[in-house]
Parts: C-alpha cells; structure tokens; sequence
C-alpha cells in the first residue's frame, strides 16, 4: 500500500526515478527536453489561442506517461474484472480518452460518471479505486459509491446524473474560489451527449454573468452512449454552444495539445475575465458502458482506426523516443512496473472483504448523533452513525 | 434576569412568521460568514414576499444574490457551493418551482454524503413557501412534504408559528446536512407571541422533535404548518363539547418524532391527522402506517375508531364550497368517529 502511494505521489510530484531505474538510464545521454508543433485550435471569440508549439520536458514526459499507462491499464483491468463479474453494476470505461489531467492540485474538477481516470489523477490510488469498483470496504467511498460516486480533495465526483454536475462545477467557484477569494479555477467537464442539457446553459448564464473562474469542458467523444452527434445536435461545434462564452476546440488525443490549452484557459480565467469553454475531440473504444459492446452504432473499422492512427499513448511514446527523450526499453520498464501496480491493485480489490452489513445505515446524515434506521420491514433495524 | 421580568411583567413581543425568518436568517448571516443566501428577488426587491426584506442593504451583492430565472441551474450552484464549504440558503420562490430542481435537490444535495462513505457532506438550506395560497390554482398550491419527506439524506421541517420559524431556520442553517424548509405564504403575515428565550442569538429548535401545542385526553390531532392552527381552534371549539383534543405540531417532517405521536395516542386510542398535502401516499398516510406497525406492541385500537386522515382541497374552485368541506367542519362535527366525505 505504501509502495503504491509512494508510487503515485512521485507521479504526481514529477520527483526523480527509482535509483535502480536511474543506473540503467545513465548510461545513455538523453535530451532534457524537446519542441513539439501541436495543432492549432479552432476558436470562438478570442482574438489568440494556445501556442501552436510547445516544449515537453524528458521529467514530464515520463510522468505523463507512466499516468496515461496506469489509467489505461486499470480501466482494462476493470474490463476484466467486470467479465469475471467481480465487478457489477454500472461500469463507465475512459480508455481512448486524453483527459485533462493537468491542473494544479488546488484547482477543482467535476465530472459525470467516467470518472475513474479522474479520480487517479486527484491523488486516490489505483487500489482504491478498483476496491470502490469491487465494491469494498477498502474503497474510496467505502464501498458504497461504486463507479460513479469516487471523491477525494478538490475532486467532487463521479456523478450519476449527467448534466447536473455543470451547475455544481459553477457553484464550486461560483463561491468557493470567487467568494473566498482564491486564485482557484474549476474544471467542469460533460460530454457530447450531455451539451444539450438545459441546466447547462443556465450554467453558463450564471456563470459570464458573474464571471465565474470556470472552464467547461465538453468531451467530444462522438458517441452520446450510441447517438452519434450529428444526430443529437443541431450543432456540433460545441465550443461555439457557449454563445456569449469564448470556447476553443482542442485535439484531445494529443496530450500535448490537451496541456496547452488548459494552460491556456486557466490563465484566462484567473485573470478575471470570467468562464471560457473548451471542447475536446477525443474517442471512447470501449462502448459507453460494460453493457455495451459499442459496435452496434459505429463500425469496427472506425474504432480500429483511432487505435492505430489516433493513439495518445502511442502519439506521446512514439515523440518521445523519435526526439530521444527516452528509451523503448525504458518505456517498456514504466509498463512492467505499472501493470505490477495494476495486479497488486485487484488482487486487493477482490480479496477485500465487503463492507459489514451493520455498517449499511452509515453516512445518511453529516455531524449528527447516531440514530436507527428502519430496515427492510419494522422489526429490521439498522444503526446509522455520522 | 428572570426575577426582573417577573416584577416588571413586560408584555410579550409580537413577531409575524416573515419578521422571525428574517430575524432567523440575519442572526446566522452575521454569525458566520459562510452563510450566503441565492434565489430569485431575493436582494433588491427585498424578496418575492419581503421574507429577506433589509438584508442585501446590510450584507451587499456577496451574500445575497439575484439570480435568473433558473431553478435547475441555481440549485445546482448552490449545492456545489456547499461542496466547496460555504453554507449557501438557496431559496425558491414557491416550491412548486422546486420541481424544476428537485434532481439537483435530491440527487446532489441528499445523496451525496451517503454515496461517498461519509467524505462529502452538503450543508445547504432549500427554503420558500410550500403549500396552497390564496387562490392561486393547482400548479402553484401544491404540498411537497411528502416527496421530500421520503428521501433519505435529506431533513425536513416544516414551521408553523414565529418561534418555530426563527428557531427551525437557524437549525437548519448550522446543520450539516440539507435542509428543506417549507414555510407557508399563508403564515407570513400572522404575528405570534415570542418567548423571552426565541430573542437570543442563539435559539434553536432542536430539528427532529416534535411539540405538543395543547394537552388533552379524548383525541390526537397531528399536523404541521398552517393546519395547525385551525386544529387548535377546532380544539378550542370541541373543548366546550367536553371533547379534549391532544394538539401536536410536527415541526419536523423527516425525521419524524413519531414517539411523540405514539405517546400520544397511547394516551388518546384516537388519532385525526391534517395536512395540506394530497392523501394518497402522503404525511399522514405515513403516520397511518408506523401507528399501525407499532399497534400489536404498544396500541389497541378499535378499528372503526382507528385513525382518521384529513386534508385540505387546494384548488381554486373548491375553495368557494370552503365551508362544506373544510376540516374544519369535519374536526366540529359533535360527535365525529368517521368522516363522512370521502374525500378523507
């Protein structure tokens, strides 16, 4: 368990390599950094963008990398898990999707239901996070929230009711940053599917009219579970549906383009000028849920050809070996290291045992004095404590 | 203090429902600066019915927002401000209105702190009148204590006199939980007397207990909200029938102090509920039921005495044939074991 926070946090710190790691690599001469062209993005009343060229350091490509490896690899492990039916219910994969994965840890993100990347990201370990999916005590929300319902610091969710966490992503700086003053930003994300929501474009309205610090982020996957976007839109240009609010389209396979541009929009909203939106293009190759075997609406050519051509693991490894920034070996390595991380992780997750029924009642109100909850008849009663 | 008041016989303060909420929701905005209240008219019209009137002078743009028209998205707004550690009063301006935001209302805001084992609590207060009105018609005279009196997470109040007010509307700001309180437009307007003790800063009532208005021995009344003063003129009336009703004031609807009702009808072996909500499925279909489940240990009950529930009619029309089928009517009929309008 320590070993693997102790993994997780020297990711998220961008500390140096394991010392055994460190011996093989000195012995090759690997640039610090390297420039990278990155496509332009498409904009929607701002005069400039994102810069169209950026430098990845040899530090964060690592790190970006070993972060992409562990989401990929966990939520394939989650697919297995959920074949072998260790892991019911709802099971909303994210492989194939980029997301935004860098922002400073101060800042606030909320999300629907394909959260599990996220709540990597926020700091949770893997083995959390697969115990929550199993279902155990040992998970994030103790068992008790499952996929959809993962939380930690700064990170609210994992909702169920997509479109709803728009307004809550306004409401958490609407106040929390802009009334306490903070120099925080909130990252808002929903999909293709959910644009259309109404409540999201009284979001925006409240949020331009009392310039709220959030960026809104639609996930362009394509698909709204199997309604493709020209068939649920009217207009797909999604960064444009913010009308009165600036919007850029970003290319969200490229994790590159993804850091700029949110770099770009975080700027943007600290210095006051109010909500900006962004709209990712990226790609699910899963289908929406582990119910859904996602090739009834799209062909398997069109899926076959994201993988191959589209890949944000392979786009960031192959940049990173052509600008000698690393080794294929020692790529290979962070792989190695990671899926051991995996394994660990849902070996927990299922030898954990459930949460005990005594504990059923528990967390059914905040701060108060334990009281009875009344069971499955009268005579059935649970005790719930705070 | 108290030996001084007892020499200098001050006349008891009269306080109308609107001036304690008010009272309530000043004290707690000038206690923490957490607090912020958010809703439509809430500031510069000093609120849809005046209830906030003063306090966007005194507190500015910060704690007291005019929102647009926007229930869904204001709500959620609210909620995620309580997320973040403010302590949002998110108020609508009636809660027929609430429909348009129950999601974020119950999905959000109860949920929430159940579906993450304990990490995320949601202190937020959803207020605004609930209820009939003055002939306003059906889609604005409805009674939503029974929808969001059945959802776990959630605490649900429901004050009827000034010094419930004041005091449910402080408890439910300090709670950490999310607290709906349905007030009554109704009721605004009604002065009562206010105990020495309801003028401290510092007066709560306790969420969850309920308060026997009049002792008696013939009959339990239980009701929340405005009904209950009608019970207790109804009770007024019976009294000098020999009939002694037992008048209880709910106060809170979830969780339900349903000791207090069982004590009661012990006592009694009668039970009339009043409500202004619909019947089916509703406030005293449910206090029906726990009666029910706790008979075979504690209650005997004859079955054509049993219980008795009784509703208002909210629509427009119904309110000129007031008369004939008021509660009212039903409760002064000397002698009344069984209500004879099927309404009931």
């Amino acid at each position: 368990m320590r070993k693997m926070l102790a993994a997780v946090s020297r990711v998220l710190s961008g500390a140096a390599q394991k010392p055994a790691s460190r011996v093989l690599v000195a012995s090759r001469n690997f640039a610090n950094d390297a420039t990278f062209e990155i496509k332009k993005c498409d904009l929607h009343r701002l005069e400039e963008g994102p810069p169209v060229t950026t430098v990845l350091t040899r530090e964060d490509g690592l790190k970006y990398y070993r972060m992409m490896q562990t989401v990929r690899r966990m939520e394939l492990k989650a697919d297995q898990l959920y074949k072998q039916k260790i892991i019911r219910g709802f099971c909303h994969l994210c492989d194939g999707q980029v997301r935004s994965l860098l922002c400073n840890p101060t800042d606030h993100l909320i999300t629907a239901y394909r959260a599990h990347g996220f709540t990597f990201t926020r700091g949770l370990s893997v083995r959390e996070i697969l115990a929550e999916l199993t279902g155990r005590k040992g998970g994030c929300a103790k068992g008790k929230g499952g996929s959809m319902h993962m939380y930690a610091k700064n990170f609210y969710g994992g909702n169920g009711i997509v479109g709803a966490q728009v307004p809550l992503g306004a409401g958490i700086l609407a106040l929390a940053c802009k009334y306490n003053g903070k120099d925080e930003v909130c990252l808002t994300l929903y999909g293709d599917g959910a644009a259309n929501q109404g409540q999201i474009f009284e979001a925006y309205n409240m949020a331009a009219l009392w310039k709220l610090p959030c960026i809104f982020i639609c996930e362009n996957n394509r698909y709204g579970m199997g309604t493709s976007v020209e068939r649920a839109a009217a207009s797909t240009d999604y960064y444009k549906r913010g009308d009165f609010i600036p919007g850029l389209r970003v290319d969200g396979m490229d994790i590159l383009c993804v850091r700029e541009a949110t770099r770009f929009a975080a700027a943007y909203c600290r210095s006051g000028k109010g909500p900006i939106l962004m709209e990712l293009q990226t790609y699910r190759y899963h289908g929406h849920s582990m119910s859904d075997p996602g090739v009834s609406y799209r062909t398997r050519e069109e899926i076959q050809e994201v993988r191959s051509k589209s890949d944000p693991i392979m786009l960031l490894k192959d940049r990173m070996v052509n600008n000698n920034l690393a080794s294929v070996e020692e790529l290979k390595e962070i792989d190695v290291e990671v899926r051991k991380e995996i394994e660990d992780a849902a070996q927990f997750a299922t030898a954990d045992p459930e949460p005990p029924l005594e504990e059923l009642g528990y967390h059914i109100y905040s701060s108060d004095p334990p009281f009875e909850v009344r069971g499955a008849n009268q005579w059935i009663k649970f005790k719930s404590v705070s | 203090m108290a030996a001084v008041s007892g020499l200098v016989r001050r006349p008891l303060q009269q306080v109308t429902v609107r001036d304690a909420i008010n009272q309530g929701m000043d004290e707690e905005l000038e206690r923490d600066e957490k607090v912020f209240l958010l809703g439509e008219e809430v500031a510069q019209y000093d609120g849809a019915y005046k209830v906030s009137r003063g306090l966007w002078k005194k507190y500015g743009d910060k704690r007291i927002i005019d929102t647009p028209i926007s229930e869904m998205g204001f709500a959620g707004i609210a909620v995620g401000a309580a997320m973040a550690g403010l302590r949002p009063i998110c108020e609508f301006m009636t809660f027929n209105f609430s429909m348009q935001a129950i999601d974020q209302v119950i999905n959000s805001a109860a949920k929430t702190y159940y579906m993450s084992g304990g990490l995320q609590p949601v202190p937020i207060v959803f207020r605004g009148p609930n209820g009939a009105s003055a002939g306003v018609a059906a889609q604005h005279s409805q009674c939503f204590a029974a929808w969001y009196g059945h959802c776990p997470g959630l605490k649900v109040v429901s004050p009827w006199s000034s010094e419930d007010a004041k005091g449910l509307i402080k408890s439910a700001i300090r709670d950490n939980n999310p607290v709906v309180v349905l007030e009554n437009e109704l009721m605004y307007g009604v002065p009562f007397e206010f105990p020495a003790e309801a003028q401290s800063k510092d007066f709560l009532i306790p969420i969850g207990k309920a308060k026997i208005e009049r002792q008696g021995t013939h009959i339990t009344v239980v009701s929340h909200s405005r009904p209950v003063g009608h019970c207790l003129e109804a009770a007024t009336v019976l009294s000098k029938e020999g009939i002694e009703c037992e008048v209880i004031n709910m106060r809170t609807i979830r969780p339900m102090d349903i000791e207090t009702i069982e004590a009661s009808v012990v006592k009694t072996n009668h039970l009339i509920t009043v409500e202004g909500g619909w019947p089916q499925f509703g406030v005293g279909a449910e206090i029906c039921a726990r009666i029910m489940e706790g008979i075979s240990e504690k209650l005997v009950l004859e079955y054509s005495q049993a219980i008795i529930n009784i509703v208002y009619l909210n629509t427009y029309w119904i309110r000129r044939l007031k008369p004939a089928f008021s509660p009212r009517s039903c409760i002064q009929f000397p002698g009344c074991s069984r209500c004879s309008c099927h309404w009931c």
